[in-house]
């Protein structure tokens, strides 16, 4: 057993967490987050300059990282710093183009943005349910159907979409934006996503068998949620502590009130719990247990990203619901994070499935 | 124990239901129902049609313009209100001032305030908070210095909520600093075009600007303005507290937004079902509910209560904690049940065929967001903990 980083990671950490402190100020963070393009363009491609985006891939697929834990580490130095830049729609991506054997080198150097466009609007979570159809037109495959809340989706150039080929099996396919009608948002937590509506869109078949790619897709992306919602805890329950400390009311720190100082030991105590489930979730990736411990960990930290956000609001009264202060930015990502990749319910759900299969012995594990 | 209406109070819902039919504008309570932002104009003529009822004064006593309701009524009224989404009654001028100014008001101010709040000639807001005064209320710094007819008012006041709509606001202000901080505050309404006022709005988190930052800079105010006596204003700012915090607990809005949540669980399909059908779903949904009928008697029960003992006692306290916990946890489940359809900025929701989910779920993050005010004002709900501790249980 062994619970520190390697050196790679560590330093992958300090220079990410500086350049963001150095480059997303909470002010610059809110006007970007919240206006459009809903993230900064000209700090993404510094981003990947410094290899983030290239940490996300294994080097077999050109990248420098790619395992859970490379993951682990980038996600929750962005949480920490409530980083509005889509990453997400560029895990996702990676691992999706990666399962097709696609050159990732214009993704990973920043130079083309890419989103991948899963969920659906009957379809939230589960790829099995997916109804988007491609068909053969006389050039080619056109792609038919809605993709819902596409993470980045209003501001990628290349979009990953799963479709059913004539109806069938799920199958990935790569469309231009530009060839797709594309209503784009911006988030109540900041950053960007879109719907997506492909009305007879062009589009390259990459992957024709997609059910495995898309799980080990979403599980990447649970799991780097995850990671995110632990490092903006973290800022969370250290930006408490300090208002504990100096806020006064009845001539005194509110810290020093007994109602208050067992509920921020209680938040302190859950989130080394996110931790450590987000830390089992790293750890078990590729393994035959990654399904099912990056669902444990999603429904853990949805759990407590919740109880962190509502408590945090909470224990700092009126100030926490400003707009100006950060704590209200830190508590939209932390609530919103279980809308993504699935909910506490679904994951609990896909936890629940294995004590419910029928016959299971006593000693199943 | 008799849980059933009499038949008087049966009467008196279908006549609420037929007022409710007949009077209730229907873009009124659209925008009601969808969770958009109700313009001062559109407050107004929802008061003017209540008015016009004699149905507006809800805790005033008749003699004074109210209806005369038992506390029956007024919970069938409240609670059909919220059922056809009227508009809620802005409670500054009406279920705060207005129960004040008829318990510790000279009949002058009576006669000067009473009928402009009713005619909606008036809109109150309330200045009690101040960035350094919070739950500990009796530290507020606003002074208030006597100069011949005029007391002379500087300070902050902030959390002002709709004082960009007000045309007056009552202030609590130091008036001396001699002994405990509560034997110094006295109770001063200011008309807000004074000068030496300034009113800013602040943003919260969901992005809607519904509070303000008042600031006071040489304000003079003329001594008639004061409520009660000098230095006796801590009594009445409790007094209403205690109606505010009733105010809050807000069944009728758990009950409009249970019945919200239901009807559309019932429509939505995620994941190849119907979202009640999600067993998961189902069990918050109905731990809810029962959350909700047990609150239903609870109020009733306390509002008996009250009636006997004449005014609501340290059971405010507890209606606003059960209260805003059950409406906090409905706007939790509102939220979710949308899954990622929850995720637009308010004012980027997309309409039409583009729409993620019907109009009247679109507001549900912004809501769940907002509605965390719940639990932190009127009284955080950490302080009617210490007020139930103290004066119900004697901790
Ligand atoms: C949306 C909104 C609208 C509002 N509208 C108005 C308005 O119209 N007019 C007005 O006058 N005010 C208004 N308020 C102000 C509101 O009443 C205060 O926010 C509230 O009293 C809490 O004060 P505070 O925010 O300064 O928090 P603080 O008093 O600083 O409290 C911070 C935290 O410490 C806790 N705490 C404090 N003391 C104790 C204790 N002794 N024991 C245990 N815990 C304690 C609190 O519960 C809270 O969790 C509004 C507030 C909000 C958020």
């Amino acid at each position: 057993m062994d619970f520190e980083p390697t050196e790679e990671r560590r330093l992958l950490a300090e220079t990410l967490a500086r350049f963001l402190a150095a480059e997303y100020s909470i002010e610059h963070r809110n006007s970007v987050a919240y206006s459009e393009p809903f993230h900064d363009p000209v700090k993404w491609r510094a981003l990947a300059d410094l290899g983030v985006l290239h940490a996300l891939a294994a080097p077999a697929d050109g990248g420098m990282g790619g395992a859970g834990f490379d993951i682990a580490t980038v996600f929750e130095t962005l949480g920490a710093a409530l980083c509005p830049e889509p990453f997400l729609g560029a895990l996702l991506s990676v691992r999706l183009l990666a399962a097709a054997g696609c050159d990732l080198a214009p993704l990973l150097s920043g130079q083309i943005r890419y989103a991948a466009a899963v969920g659906e609007t009957d379809a939230p979570y589960d790829p099995a349910e997916i109804g988007c159809e491609a068909h053969r037109g006389r050039n080619g495959w056109v792609l038919h159907g809605r993709k819902s809340v596409v993470y980045g989706g209003a501001s990628a150039e290349r979009l990953v979409i799963a479709a059913r080929a004539d109806g069938g099996a799920l199958a990935l396919w790569e469309v231009a934006a530009s060839d797709a009608r594309i209503s784009g948002y911006g988030m109540i937590d900041g950053g960007n996503a879109a719907e997506v509506f492909l009305d007879g869109t062009p589009a390259a078949m990459i992957l024709p068998e997609a059910g495995a790619a898309l799980q080990d897709a979403l599980d990447h992306g649970a799991l780097a949620l995850c990671a995110e919602a632990v490092g903006a805890m973290d800022t969370a329950q250290a930006m408490l502590l300090d208002y504990l400390q100096t806020r006064r009311q009845f001539g005194r720190p509110i810290g020093s009130f007994q109602a208050l100082q067992h509920r921020m030991v209680d938040l302190t105590i859950e989130i080394e719990q996110a931790r450590s489930i987000t830390i089992l979730a790293a750890g078990n990736m590729g393994t035959d247990r990654q399904t099912r411990t990056v669902s444990m960990a999603k429904n853990l930290v949805g759990r407590m990203a919740k109880l962190v956000a509502e408590e945090l609001i909470q224990m700092h009264g009126g100030i926490a619901m400003t707009w100006e202060y950060p704590a209200s930015h830190f508590a939209k990502r932390l609530v919103m994070i279980d809308h993504q990749l699935g909910d506490t319910d679904f994951h609990l759900h896909r936890v629940m499935a294995e004590h419910m299969r029928p016959g299971n012995g006593p000693s199943s594990g | 124990m008799d849980l059933t209406y009499s038949p008087e109070e049966r009467a008196f819902q279908v006549e609420v239901r037929t007022f409710l039919a007949e009077q209730l504008p229907a873009d009124l309570s659209e925008k009601v129902r969808t969770g958009a932002e109700l313009t001062k104009s559109d407050h107004d003529r929802w008061h003017a049609a209540l008015n016009a009822k004699g149905w507006l004064a809800t805790t005033w006593p008749r003699g004074f313009g109210g209806p005369g309701w038992t506390p029956v009524q007024r919970h069938i009224f409240e609670e059909e209100c919220c059922r056809a989404f009227a508009p809620r009654i802005v409670p500054f001028g009406l279920h705060m001032l207005g129960p004040v100014l008829i318990e510790f008001g000279t009949p002058d101010q009576q006669q000067a305030y009473l009928p402009r709040i009713l005619s909606g000639a008036d809109w109150w807001c309330q200045g009690y908070s101040e960035p350094g005064a919070g739950s500990d209320l009796a530290s507020l710094k606003t002074r208030a210095v006597r100069d011949g007819d005029s007391y002379v008012v500087n300070g902050q006041k902030t959390w002002t909520t709709l004082g960009q709509y007000a045309n007056r606001i009552f202030c609590l202000v130091r008036t001396s600093a001699e002994g405990k901080p509560q034997q110094g505050i006295s109770f001063l309404l200011v008309d807000l075009d004074t000068p030496g006022i300034e009113m800013r709005p602040i943003r919260l988190i969901e992005g809607g600007c519904e509070v303000n930052e008042v600031f006071f800079t040489d304000v003079r105010v003329p001594v008639t303005n004061l409520v009660g006596a000098e230095n006796q204003g801590w009594t009445i700012a409790k007094f209403l507290l205690t109606h505010e915090r009733t105010n809050i607990a807000g069944l009728g809005f758990s009950i409009q937004a249970f019945e919200q949540l239901r009807s559309f669980a019932r429509r939505r399909r995620a994941n190849g079902k119907r979202l009640v059908d999600d067993p998961l779903f189902a069990a918050r949904l109905s731990e809810i509910e029962i959350d909700l009928e047990a609150m239903k008697i609870t109020n009733l029960r306390m509002l008996a209560e009250a009636r006997k003992t004449g005014a609501p006692g340290p059971e405010s306290s507890m209606l606003k904690i059960k209260g805003t916990q059950i409406r906090q946890v409905l706007n939790d489940l509102a939220r979710r049940a949308l899954g990622p359809a929850a995720v637009p900025f308010p004012s980027e929701v997309l309409g039409g065929n583009a729409a993620l989910v019907p109009p009247d779920q679109a507001m549900n993050a912004a809501r769940y967001f907002n509605n965390r005010k719940l639990s932190i004002f009127g009284g955080s709900n950490e302080i009617q903990r210490n007020i139930l501790a103290k004066a119900k249980l004697g901790l």
